[in-house]
């Protein structure tokens, strides 16, 4: 396994030194610079530490990572954390771009305090946050929902975790957006649920998969929110990062980068066909 | 005129060495390692019997001057730590599992338990804690496996602190006249009554006092803690339990007084300062005996105890891993129990009895 730490950019023609040719790139002496100490920070703070995890599990060798990922317990961890995961950010794809839209087109008392409140999740340690959950989701729950400790209880708090992500992506593109394109394709008679397909998803839809990209790769690794209020129930409400500090707890290094590994596999699938879904929405234009 | 190419390359050759270099000052930036200085390295829950003991060491003549650098958390991520180079000249931990670690590791010396008190610097008992009044009237271990008793626990998978739990359940069967089939058997059905298995012991009691459950394996010792902090909660003593030995050692490398710093914690002073913080004395001749006398304490001194009068009560039938586990170092117990199926390892009675109580209830 080897680590690129720098873009090489491709041979140029072969032969006695042409006078004229086409940079394949086009960096200055600042650019460049620019390139290294991002290629250096990026480095250093994720491709060597992502390929020392690889690596790691690696050492298992394929058998060993297979047994690690098959294990039934494991499976079922990682079966219940992809589709939480998966359903929560379908759920923020709608309910967080009805969230910008409203924070955007709307004028009500009390918008810049949504504005803020929107936020929290990202601000509120996340251990803070199941206990919050927990008191309200919990046995003694005020409002009557006892989702603590049951397989719900993952789909809480990854709603809760991740409810700012499609929201902060979509907002500032639906500022820039242009009514008066929506005004003309109104007046041309175009309904209004064909002016937002036609119009306005094109335009957010690189948003929205931004979003939602960040959004199912924030979920797939939560672990602190989760801590007190899914009670870690095998096959019902344990996630894979349960499962990995299981394995670690048991001296089990390779077992744990082995699940982790296969989480990276799945979390780039899924940002992959995002962004392939993104382009055929934002051409439909 | 340099191509862009040669540009680039010179950049990443400035670049490079320079955060290398960079990432590099951060190592050996710490070198005070000032001799007269004792690196703390433990698991939560004795830290502040630790601090106490430190004030009283620092007022005798071989701990005069010495300094502290304490760390604390959960008992497994702070000997990974110290195995992974973590600072340490003295590690308390909640299992001798987790100072094998540093043994294999070549930081602790092999013979740590060889002294006349094995290793071990803090005992306690597992204890059933219950909601206020015993709504369910919990008496022992038999209770916990009637229907609809929720049982709140760290896992012992994921906690190498909560096997103590779990050993005290298997136990209760084992010792107490039952088959190993019977005792495999029960703890299917303490594991099936699990509403909660939380990574850490701290999680499972902040877990219990917000209402999940209605009974918390639990050590009598925090217990006693969390009620002298007022966060506290009934107990019940089961006529069946575990002694909890808490190992403390010295690294091999470790600063001048540090040795010292360790006779002194298993000294009168030292004990006494566990026993006020909820631990039970170290016994050598009865184990799991306190003889608060010993350590020039009265019942009325310890405070947070179920019963003022009797704060240690006597456990009908107190096991012990030398004496009915086949060793103070989890050797005859820890695969069988708590095996992960993997590198060739069975897998244990405890990891399939999780296994299998959340597939009762898919």
């Amino acid at each position: 396994m080897s680590v690129q730490l720098e873009p090489r950019p491709p041979r140029l023609t072969v032969g006695p030194a042409p006078r004229r040719r086409t940079p394949s790139h086009n960096l200055t002496r600042t650019s460049g610079i620019g390139l290294g100490l991002t290629m250096a920070w990026f480095s250093l703070l994720v491709l060597i530490p992502l390929a020392a995890v690889v690596a790691t599990a690696a050492a298992g060798g394929p058998d060993g990572f297979w047994r690690a990922v098959t294990n039934e317990q494991t499976a079922a961890a990682i079966r219940i954390t992809v589709l939480a995961a998966l359903s929560v950010t379908l759920v923020n794809v709608v309910m967080g771009t009805m969230i910008a839209w409203v924070l955007v087109r709307d004028r009500f008392p009390g918008k810049a305090l949504l504005e803020m409140v929107i936020d929290i999740p990202f601000a509120l340690p996340t251990i803070v946050a199941g206990l919050v959950l927990l008191s309200l989701y919990g046995n003694d729950s005020p409002l009557g929902l006892q989702l603590a400790n049951t397989g719900w209880s993952v789909y809480l708090a990854f709603l809760f975790v991740t409810l700012p992500f499609v929201v902060r992506m979509v907002q500032p593109v639906l500022e820039e957006l242009d009514q008066e394109v929506e005004e003309a394709a109104a007046s041309l008679g175009a309904s209004r649920l064909t002016t937002f397909r036609r119009i306005v998803l094109p335009a957010l839809a690189p948003a929205i998969a931004a979003g939602a990209a960040l959004s199912f790769a924030r979920a797939v690794g939560e672990y602190g929110s989760l801590v007190l209020l899914s009670g870690n129930l095998p096959f019902e409400s344990e996630v894979t990062s349960v499962r990995i500090l299981s394995a670690i707890e048991n001296d089990n290094r390779a077992t744990a980068a082995a699940i982790a590994t296969l989480l990276l596999v799945i979390s780039l699938l899924v940002i992959v066909v995002l962004d392939v879904v993104q382009r055929r929405v934002a051409r439909r234009g | 005129m340099t191509t862009p190419r040669r540009r680039l390359v010179r950049a990443a050759a400035v670049l490079l060495p320079l955060s290398l270099a960079l990432a590099a000052c951060g190592g050996d930036g710490d070198a005070a390692d000032d001799a007269n200085t004792i690196n703390i390295v433990g698991f939560a829950v004795p830290e502040i019997a630790n601090k106490a003991i430190a004030d009283e060491f620092t007022a005798t003549p071989e701990g005069e001057g010495v300094e502290f650098n304490t760390s604390y958390g959960a008992s497994g991520d702070q000997s990974r730590a110290v195995a992974e180079g973590l600072e340490a000249d003295y590690v308390h931990l909640s299992v001798a599992t987790d100072v094998a670690r540093l043994v294999d590791a070549g930081l602790v010396d092999e013979a740590w338990d060889e002294g006349e008190n094995k290793g071990i610097v803090s005992t306690s008992i597992v204890v059933l804690g219950v909601r206020e009044g015993n709504p369910l009237d919990i008496q022992g271990w038999d209770d916990l496996v009637e229907p609809g008793v929720g049982i709140v626990t760290a896992n012992p998978a994921s906690s190498g602190a909560a096997r103590w739990n779990a050993l005290a359940a298997w136990g209760h069967i084992t010792e107490n006249g039952g088959t190993e089939e019977e005792a495999t058997e029960f703890v299917d059905q303490i594991f099936a009554n699990v509403v909660s298995l939380t990574n850490s012991g701290r999680d499972a009691t902040t877990s219990f006092l917000q209402g999940n459950g209605d009974v918390l394996l639990a050590y009598e010792n925090e217990a006693i803690l969390a009620n002298q902090q007022g966060e506290g909660f009934d107990y019940v003593i089961p006529e069946t339990t575990v002694l909890i030995e808490n190992p403390g050692a010295i690294l091999e490398d470790a600063s001048e007084p540090s040795q010292a710093w360790l006779d002194f914690v298993l000294s009168e002073e030292g004990q006494r300062q566990f026993a006020l913080t909820g631990f039970r004395p170290l016994n050598l001749d009865e184990p799991g005996t306190a003889d608060l006398a010993a350590v020039g304490l009265e019942a009325s001194d310890i405070e947070g105890a179920a019963d003022p009068e009797d704060p240690f009560p006597a456990v009908q039938n107190l096991l012990t891993l030398d004496g009915n586990f086949g060793g103070g170092d989890w050797s005859g117990i820890v695969d069988k129990l708590f095996g992960t199926g993997e590198d060739g390892q069975s897998l244990g009675i405890v990891t399939e009895a999780i296994a299998k109580s959340g597939k009762a209830t898919e």
